[in-house]
């Protein structure tokens, strides 16, 4: 047991990290009020960008499976670092979305947030947040 | 004369009012109500009307789109998941190569969005809220599908302003009749016809 939990730390996982400027990028594309786009970097861009600030213990595994399956499913369905290269109608489908999950605290996951308290949206961002996403879908 | 026209502008604004809010039970019967309803049908009401024209290749898209959709106004997750599910392969096997050149692109952009939605609903047999989510974004997917490519049948267009915290919600069916997905039975009867779409 020892050995094969020593042993898997040495098996390769694949970092989701890019130094590439990100034309696509939501912040960049809709020019995203700084304040606001801290707060998305906080709650949201860990798991839907290509841009992870990985915690210490993503190196310990399987830990850092575990995580690494997550982000690839949370790109999957939503990458803030592509958002710019979707369809018109598929930005205004996904604003929409993250509109509905964060009202319905689907989002950020708790799962998530019972680590990463910094993550957590209060009243007041959850209010700033949802409401500047739906006056966006509707500029579109 | 004068009279007439108050009397019919009275009428057409109650039943605009009764149609959005026939869900509260208002039950205002009487003889001024029926008085009224005289008048209705003296004076037809005017839904917009939109022509397409007549199409085969969108069949099975339709067919699954309203099982799912009466799914949900039944209320069942779990058939509203399977009938997703076969939403999500009739989009896949739509023929793009068929349609006008100038017109793939769009259709294209609708067709993933379609089946991203699709997916979700097939998905989430356990979540019904986020299923009406995705529904609600698919009839307005179906829609300009449909527009784009024609329709085997006659279709509505109708609408729920109270679904979204009041953003509203339009949804397809092959009836006028009020029968709401984004609530079943909680309020089977809200909702308005927007437009009708006929296939020529």
């Amino acid at each position: 047991m020892v050995v094969v939990l020593v042993g898997i730390q040495f098996l390769p996982t694949r970092s989701n990290q890019t130094m590439e400027l990100l034309s696509a990028d939501f912040v960049l594309v809709y020019k995203v009020p700084e304040k606001m786009g801290r707060v998305l970097h906080t709650s949201c861009y860990n798991c839907h960008s290509n841009n992870t600030d990985y915690p210490w213990y993503s190196k310990v595994q399987p830990v850092g499976w575990v995580l690494e399956n997550h982000i690839n499913n949370g790109k999957a369905e939503l990458n803030l670092s592509e958002f710019g290269s979707y369809s018109v109608r598929k930005q205004k489908s996904k604003l929409k979305s993250m509109a509905n999950q964060i009202e319905k605290d689907e989002m950020p996951l708790s799962s998530y947030t019972f680590i990463h308290h910094e993550a957590r949206l209060s009243a007041e961002s959850k209010k700033a947040i949802v409401d500047y996403l739906n006056a966006l879908q509707d500029s579109l | 004369m004068k009279t007439t026209m108050i009397m019919l502008f009275l009428a057409l604004v109650s039943w605009g009012a009764r149609a959005q809010h026939d869900h509260s039970n208002m039950g205002s019967s009487g003889n001024s109500q029926s008085k009224m309803e005289t008048k209705m049908k003296e004076q037809p009401r005017v839904i917009p009307s939109l022509k397409v024209n007549h199409s085969l290749s969108v069949t099975s898209i339709l067919d699954n789109y309203l099982a799912l959709k009466d799914a949900l106004v039944e209320d069942n997750s779990k058939k509203a998941a399977s009938s997703g599910k076969m939403l999500l392969d009739a989009l896949g096997k739509f023929d793009l190569s068929g349609q006008p050149e100038s017109k793939q692109k769009e259709l294209k952009d609708i067709l993933d969005d379609a089946k991203e939605n699709a997916e979700h609903i097939s998905k989430n047999g356990d979540k019904m809220d986020h299923q009406r989510e995705h529904l609600e974004i698919l009839g307005s997917d179906l829609k300009d599908l449909i527009v784009i490519t024609g329709s085997d049948r006659t279709l509505y267009q109708l609408f729920c302003p109270m679904y979204n915290n009041n953003k509203g919600g339009k949804w397809l069916s092959t009836s006028d009749k009020i029968k709401n997905p984004f609530y079943g039975s909680k309020m089977l009867k809200c909702g308005r016809v927007l437009v009708e779409i006929t296939a020529k």
